[in-house]
């Protein structure tokens, strides 16, 4: 029987890592993803958890590790955020080059200087090119299904990626929250033992991230974009599976209210249920306006973003980082690009918000959509606005 | 932990790296054949090689130990050589060697 339990998500990321028989955890604590890693290295002190874990020195030795764990056909989980994901930013890389399936929570931090232990999508945006799938969450709910969703992922021979779930620092990673853990036996069942098809093997030798002259380094790029894209097809499949056994379905756009809609808001992560409350208060007011979040970053789902705005004529989104002396929201810029080709699309009007902790409340939200109205219908061709900065 | 099921597509000669196509790479590029490095001429890199005045070599092996490319091999008279076809032409072996046996010379055509 599954159980519905009260529980800090951070831990209850680490209770989805248990119940996925983890083999391989390589981690250093970093807040605010520190009770992940805190709770894991408890279960495995405990025998709750029959697992190696490797208190590294540093987050570059920890997915180093991970290479190393996941190489050799270990089912490998490690957890970062912020200073620590830029860390190891240089084998975050590696990792997904080399095909090597590690699942890594990443409870998103603002980046320094100033220093900010607290949330915002500063460190995701400076690993969206990195080649991992990246998946966000919205509740502690989504955070487990979605680290069980990613061990099958990462590991499905179709694919073989590392893949990031995406939860908000203490917007998310600190709350307690009512989270279903699933049953053992039945996520045995959901999630076969990994079967890396080419393990480090003694007895059969191979060379790994090994040296490419630029004869062959395209060809390797390649094969890796290729690979990304056609993972889109096992990802919606292993989602699909997901929620056939446990009930609960997830997709790479999720719609709130979206129907007959002029206006639509998109936000990512933690802060989308707080956008909610404001979208049921301005529908109650009679005004046409849905809420959408994306999901999937990466591979970035160009089909169900298409199809999501098709009728809408503004788009309202709101970014957690600052692509600088460019864009502004890296987000925006990346949806607005994905729309271009269309006949005809929304106005987009993007604003960068929520930086370092700073809430967003359900009364802000109504002012950045009311805001983004304005902008939108004064024509004014602005790349972005910053919210709630003290002029 | 995974069951090794190593099958490695080392059926076939391999094909020479500018002939691959990006479908017949092994995942993550590995490479399932020992050697392959082998085959890649570092040598290419160099624009000096080293030139050998043998009249002044005492056989020391200097040059063979400090030699970063591993590329330095003794001859069938006992002195040593660098293999050209692999050697970047860093000119260490020049500059260790204390008999001033090796001089450094712009490669020729």
């Amino acid at each position: 029987m599954a159980t519905r339990v009260g529980m800090e998500v951070s831990l209850a990321v680490s209770e989805a890592v248990r119940l996925a028989n983890a083999d391989v955890i390589a981690a250093y604590p970093i807040t605010p993803q520190t009770h992940i890693v805190e709770h894991l290295a408890e279960l495995v002190a405990n025998g709750e958890l029959d697992a190696e874990f490797i208190p590294v020195e540093s987050e570059h030795s920890a997915m180093s590790a991970c290479l190393g764990s996941a190489a050799a056909g270990a089912r490998t989980f490690t957890a970062t955020a912020g200073q620590g994901l830029e860390l190891m930013h240089e084998v975050v890389y590696v990792a997904s080059s080399m095909r090597l399936p590690i699942v890594m929570a990443v409870a998103n931090r603002a980046l320094s200087a100033p220093l900010s232990v607290w949330g915002d999508h500063s460190d995701v945006m400076a690993v969206r090119d990195t080649g991992w799938i990246q998946i966000f969450t919205e509740n502690g709910q989504e955070a487990v299904d979605n680290t069980l969703c990613a061990f099958r992922i990462a590991e499905d021979k179709r694919v073989l990626l590392p893949v990031m779930v995406h939860l908000d620092g203490f917007h998310l990673s600190h709350m307690v929250e009512p989270i279903i853990l699933p049953d053992r036996k039945d996520v045995d069942k959901f999630l076969p033992l990994n079967n890396y098809p080419l393990p480090l093997d003694p007895s059969r030798p191979v060379t790994m991230g090994d040296f490419a002259p630029p004869s062959i380094y395209t060809e390797a790029r390649w094969a890796q974009e290729i690979n990304l894209e056609k993972s889109m097809r096992v990802i919606l499949e292993i989602w699909k599976k997901f929620g056939d056994k446990f009930g609960r379905y997830y997709k790479p756009i999720e719609c709130y209210r979206c129907e007959d809609c002029d206006t639509l808001l998109l936000t990512m992560g933690s802060f989308s249920e707080t956008a909610m409350m404001a979208i049921d208060n301005m529908r109650e007011d009679g005004k046409k306006i849905g809420l959408f979040r994306l999901r999937l970053w990466r591979p970035f789902p160009y089909k169900e973003l298409r199809e999501t705005v098709r009728n809408a004529k503004n788009l309202i989104i709101l970014d957690r980082a600052i692509s600088y002396g460019g864009p502004g929201g890296p987000v925006a810029s990346e949806i607005r690009s994905a729309l271009y080709p269309l006949a005809r699309r929304p106005r987009v009007t993007g604003f960068v918000g929520g930086l370092g902790g700073r809430d967003i409340s359900p009364a802000d939200f109504e002012t950045i959509i009311n805001r983004g109205l304005k902008i939108s219908n004064d024509g004014s061709n602005r790349e972005f606005e910053i919210f709630g900065v003290r002029e | 932990m995974a069951k090794s099921t190593n099958k490695a597509k080392t059926a076939k000669p391999p094909k020479p790296d500018d002939q691959l196509t990006w479908k017949e790479l092994e995942i993550g590029s590995i490479a399932t054949r020992p050697g392959s490095a082998s085959r890649y001429k570092t040598g290419d890199w160099s624009s000096r090689q080293p030139e050998y005045d043998l009249s002044k070599c005492i056989k020391c092996a200097l040059c063979q130990t400090f030699c970063p490319e591993g590329c330095v091999k003794s001859t069938d008279e006992g002195f040593y050589a660098a293999d050209l076809y692999y050697c970047k032409g860093c000119g260490i072996c020049a500059k260790e060697c204390p008999r001033k046996v090796i001089t450094m010379v712009e490669e020729k055509e």
